[in-house]
């Protein structure tokens, strides 16, 4: 009746975990009872769970970033601690079978459900304001993504308290996650939470390339496109061409172990190398999906904040297309001892080496956006001039990883550890967490707090270099990657100053929190409002609209005649708005329910087949196509706003901008 | 101004070089073998080339953020300014040119460098044969030519070139000696290849670089780099065990361990590395002279190996 399920898959003697239950359980019992309390279900359920409004998904997806980071983060301090701890005969506090889930669970949560969600966040709030475009091509495809975002990374959760996770890292490379060595559900878990999550992230890389490609401005032609939606468009391609693969791969292992299928096992023809190689085709493209819009962030950050246009718009732009190809045939670097011939190693070793090219040349040309610029230390340019202090050494480091010579000592050792933490902290993180504090007014209509957003930084990044300048000594000293304890002496101070970096980042996210805190509850002040819209002086179509923008974003759409639009139409006294109209009716989506309900069936079907409660898994997956069907069928899912209503919205937001003109 | 700035980047470039090669005592960066030592001048040489780059980048970043600031009114601030064909030209090609000449060192070190490449050594000194299996968490050697085997202890004579066969009977592993240089993967139905030397005596840290599950923190050997003449006295007191490698005594030593001790084998079966590769493989091995595959024939082919 439960399959696999029984009684003693409930952790119930790691007292870790159950004190990690009873802590989200009452933090969770606490959230829903202030929900309760000041009767918000309703309002949450029609304005944001069923939202198809790309700013209400764009926050949903923040958020869902953001609780994931901290899970996250909480293993990678606990992995910190347990090294900090396990030398010489101490086993620490975390046994093996503890420990390499949390580093399994480290790397999936954080890559998938971070980085990615924090991703298409920024991608949902800007690409359509920066376009001039009123929503998304496909908005219900849009929450239906959240949504599968959403319950993979619950799946992932749910593995906490009911069973285990995967324990084969966050790439799970067969033989060892094939049922033979790893019979338990970890793996299960695994495969469906990427999977459930993939097709969101497949269905946003869809979206966010019809958008771009269709719904752009009047005007706007490709060179005019703002830096940012063009590093957008590389990354919602390379998720189009990429994702696919990793779908595959993940699936061929789900035969595998569901239906004792032979692809990636030792006997019976199969092959594990064919994994490697599949799951890198994704996973290196998968970094450059990560980093190419943060590039896009920095890219809108400096101009603003230098108030200047950024430099070498046009090899920008040629640099992140030429980033976005080459991503594609780098693939086999992560394995270059897997025993290919010298040839086939150099031609992978120098094609990576080339993306240091037009990735070189992209920092210079942020530097160069600030010379002879005015550069105002708003806390964005802190996370922007670390990112180019820090990017620039992972930079290094990876051109180092990537000959082939070198490899054969570094890699899976603490360096590579050092060198992808050096690239996704010191450029994803940095990046997405200035752009978090760039738009964050643009969303909310009010600014974030600067000075904790500063000290966050510092923490972050002195923090940075404390936690993995060691790990880079460590590799030197040939200490290898997912080592639960180790008996060498000379490894241990490093490895107690890499603590102190995780706990300097713990501060970090601290002021982070804080910083959320102080910004909302200080919102009203008068210094904090973005009346205008326009709080940094900015140069593309977001900032011509009121913050918060209003449901349709434009009430008449723009037309672009130059890059850097809006910039362009303030300093030729054009109204970008075209205030006072004449306004007509626009055409809005209707909110929906199916997205979430797809999402819940896919997590009851996720689940079930986790356990093999097959049954269950029948229910789910009927669910998810009648939700479908149904959805289908549905002949009423738009409406008009009025002009009217158009018009009062619109010369309200003239009332406010001629008041503080005035004032 | 500029020239000062030069100079005192070129004095930075030199003292981090410097420190990064003063060899510490890191195990991969003060290497005890010629494929080491190859290994970290590559390092070293790829790090120079590039912190001409580096170095610059993180300066004029700083640099230009400070001298920039808003406040600064004495800079200059050209509002529009934002293309110059120069610079262009200057940050296209610098990069270039020094990936240029990193991609001839990777291409002629991708074959200097080739771990199934013999050493030179082997033109004048004849390399000891050691066949590695990779097991659930340990890892046996097969000395073929002395016809002994051990586990989690690896001795060679200093100086002499090793030539190692690799697979594994279990997970993906990876072989690596940090002080002796490159790495290679195990991998169950097929074997890799890789060439060390060590030139001086020592007791070095031996592991496995690729996570191979439960008991893998613990898949450590040593590895004893000892004289001629205590390599032949270390071969005999292996051969003083008791213990026998063959097909009744291995599916108990395959069987998963963890921390397995040092483990001696004082006559091990022949053909047995053959075996373990070709049980995967319908009885078939490569025949790594000719590259064809062969049947194995050896009293233990018959036997069922597979869990």
């Amino acid at each position: 009746m439960l399959g696999r399920l029984s009684f003693s898959a409930i952790p119930l003697d790691v007292p870790i975990l159950v004190g990690t239950f009873l802590g989200v359980a009452i933090i969770g019992l606490a959230v829903l009872g202030l929900i309760t309390y000041y009767g918000k279900w309703g309002y949450l359920w029609k304005e944001w769970l069923t939202s198809v409004d790309h700013k209400r998904l764009a926050v949903m997806y923040i958020v869902l970033a953001l609780v994931a980071l901290f899970r996250g983060f909480a293993d990678a301090i606990m992995m910190r601690t347990q090294l900090a701890m396990a030398y010489a005969g101490n086993p620490g506090y975390l046994p093996p079978h503890h420990y390499d889930q949390i580093f399994s669970a480290h790397g999936t949560i954080m890559i998938f459900f971070l980085a990615m969600a924090f991703m298409t966040g920024l991608f949902n709030f800007v690409v359509p304001l920066q376009i001039g475009a009123r929503d998304v091509a496909f908005p219900f495809l849009n929450n239906l993504s959240f949504w599968m975002t959403a319950i993979a990374f619950i799946l992932v959760n749910v593995s906490l308290f009911i069973g285990e996770f995967s324990q084969c890292g966050w790439l799970a490379y067969p033989p060892l996650s094939e049922s033979q060595f790893s019979p338990g559900v970890g793996v299960d878990y695994y495969i469906w939470a990427i999977q459930l999550s993939g097709v969101g992230t497949l269905l946003t890389g869809v979206n966010f390339f019809v958008t771009i490609v269709k719904m752009r401005a009047p005007g706007m032609t490709w060179m005019k496109m703002p830096v940012f939606t063009w590093t957008a468009f590389c990354s919602s391609i390379l998720i189009m061409v990429s994702f696919p693969v990793l779908t595959v791969a993940v699936a061929l292992l789900g035969l595998d172990r569901y239906f004792g299928m032979h692809f990636f096992t030792n006997d019976g023809g199969g092959n594990q190398m064919l994994y490697l190689s599949l799951i890198w085709s994704w996973g290196h493209p998968e970094v450059y999906i990560l980093v190419i819009p943060a590039f896009g962030v920095f890219s809108e950050v400096v101009p603003a904040f230098s108030g200047k246009p950024l430099f070498g718009y046009g090899t920008m732009v040629y640099a992140t297309c030429s980033i976005m190809v080459l991503s594609f045939i780098v693939w086999v670097h992560h394995f270059f001892t897997m025993g290919a011939g010298p040839d086939v190693n150099a031609f992978f070793g120098i094609a990576t080496m080339i993306i240091s090219i037009p990735t070189g040349v992209k920092l210079f040309n942020w530097m160069f956006t600030m010379y002879k610029g005015r550069v105002q230390f708003h806390a964005c340019m802190y996370w922007a001039v670390g990112f180019m202090v820090t990017f620039t050494i992972g930079g290094m480091t990876g051109v180092m990883m990537a000959i082939p010579g070198a490899d054969f000592v570094l890699h899976n050792s603490l360096f590579l550890i050092a060198h992808f933490h050096n690239v996704i902290i010191g450029g994803v993180y940095f990046g997405y967490i200035c752009g978090m504090n760039f738009w964050f007014p643009k969303v909310m209509g009010f600014k974030m707090n600067e000075t904790w957003g500063i000290r966050a930084f510092w923490f972050w990044f002195v923090g940075f270099y404390f936690a993995f300048v060691p790990l880079y000594v460590l590799g030197f000293d040939g200490m290898t990657r997912r080592m639960n304890h180790y008996d060498n002496p000379e490894w241990h101070i490093w490895l107690l100053i890499a603590e102190v970096g995780a706990v300097l980042i713990l501060f970090g996210i601290v002021c982070q929190l804080t910083q959320l805190y102080v910004t909302i509850r200080d919102r009203n002040l008068p210094a904090n409002r973005d009346v205008t819209g326009d709080p940094w002086n900015g140069r593309a179509l977001e900032w011509s609209t009121s913050s918060p923008p209003p449901p349709y974003n434009f009430a008449i759409v723009p037309h672009v005649h130059e890059l850097d639009a809006f910039m362009h139409d303030k300093e030729n006294g054009i109204d970008t708005r075209c205030a006072g109209g004449p306004y007509a009716p626009i055409h809005m989506p209707k909110n929906t329910a199916a997205g979430f309900l797809i999402g819940v069936f896919s997590l009851v079907f996720g689940f079930a087949a986790v356990w093999y409660i097959w049954w269950l898994a029948a229910i789910g997956l009927i669910g998810v196509i009648g939700t479908i069907i149904a959805r289908s069928a549905n002949k009423d899912i738009d409406y008009y706003i009025p002009a009217e209503e158009v018009a009062r919205i619109e010369n309200e937001h003239s009332r406010k901008l001629m008041a503080q003109a005035a004032e | 101004m500029k020239n000062k700035l030069l100079a005192r980047m070129a004095r930075l470039g030199g003292l981090s070089s410097a420190l990064l090669l003063a060899g510490c005592e890191m195990d991969v960066l003060d290497p005890k073998g010629p494929v080491g030592d190859g290994v970290k001048s590559l390092i070293a040489t790829s790090t120079i080339a590039m912190l001409i780059v580096v170095i610059p980048t993180i300066i004029l970043s700083v640099y230009f953020a400070w001298h920039y600031r808003q406040s600064n009114t004495s800079a200059e601030y050209l509002p529009k300014w934002s293309h110059s064909n120069k610079i262009e030209l200057i940050i296209w090609g610098v990069p270039s040119l020094i990936i240029l000449f990193l991609a001839v060192i990777t291409y002629q070190t991708c074959h200097s460098l080739d771990p199934y490449k013999p050493l030179e050594a082997e033109a004048t000194t004849k390399p000891l044969h050691v066949e590695v299996v990779a097991l659930d968490w340990k890892w046996l050697f097969i000395y073929p030519e002395q016809g002994i085997a051990t586990v989690n202890q690896l001795a060679i004579p200093v100086n002499t070139p090793v030539d190692f066969v690799i697979t594994s009977d279990s997970v993906m592993n990876s072989f690596f000696i940090p002080r002796l240089g490159s790495m290679i993967y195990a991998m169950a139905g097929m074997q890799t290849q890789l060439h060390l030397l060590a030139n001086e005596p020592g007791d070095y840290l031996g592991e496995s670089a690729n996570y191979s599950g439960r008991g893998f923190s613990d898949m450590k050997f040593r590895t004893l780099a000892v004289s001629g003449d205590e390599f032949n006295a270390w071969v005999d007191k292996v051969k003083s065990s008791s213990e026998q490698l063959d097909g009744q005594t291995y599916p108990k030593l395959a069987a998963p361990s963890e921390a397995n001790p040092v483990e001696y084998f004082a006559h091990v079966e022949p053909g047995m590395f053959n075996t373990i590769v070709a049980k995967y493989n319908n009885g078939m091995v490569m025949d790594k002279s000719t590259g064809k595959m062969i049947q194995v024939q050896s009293a233990m082919s018959d036997m069922n190996m597979k869990e």
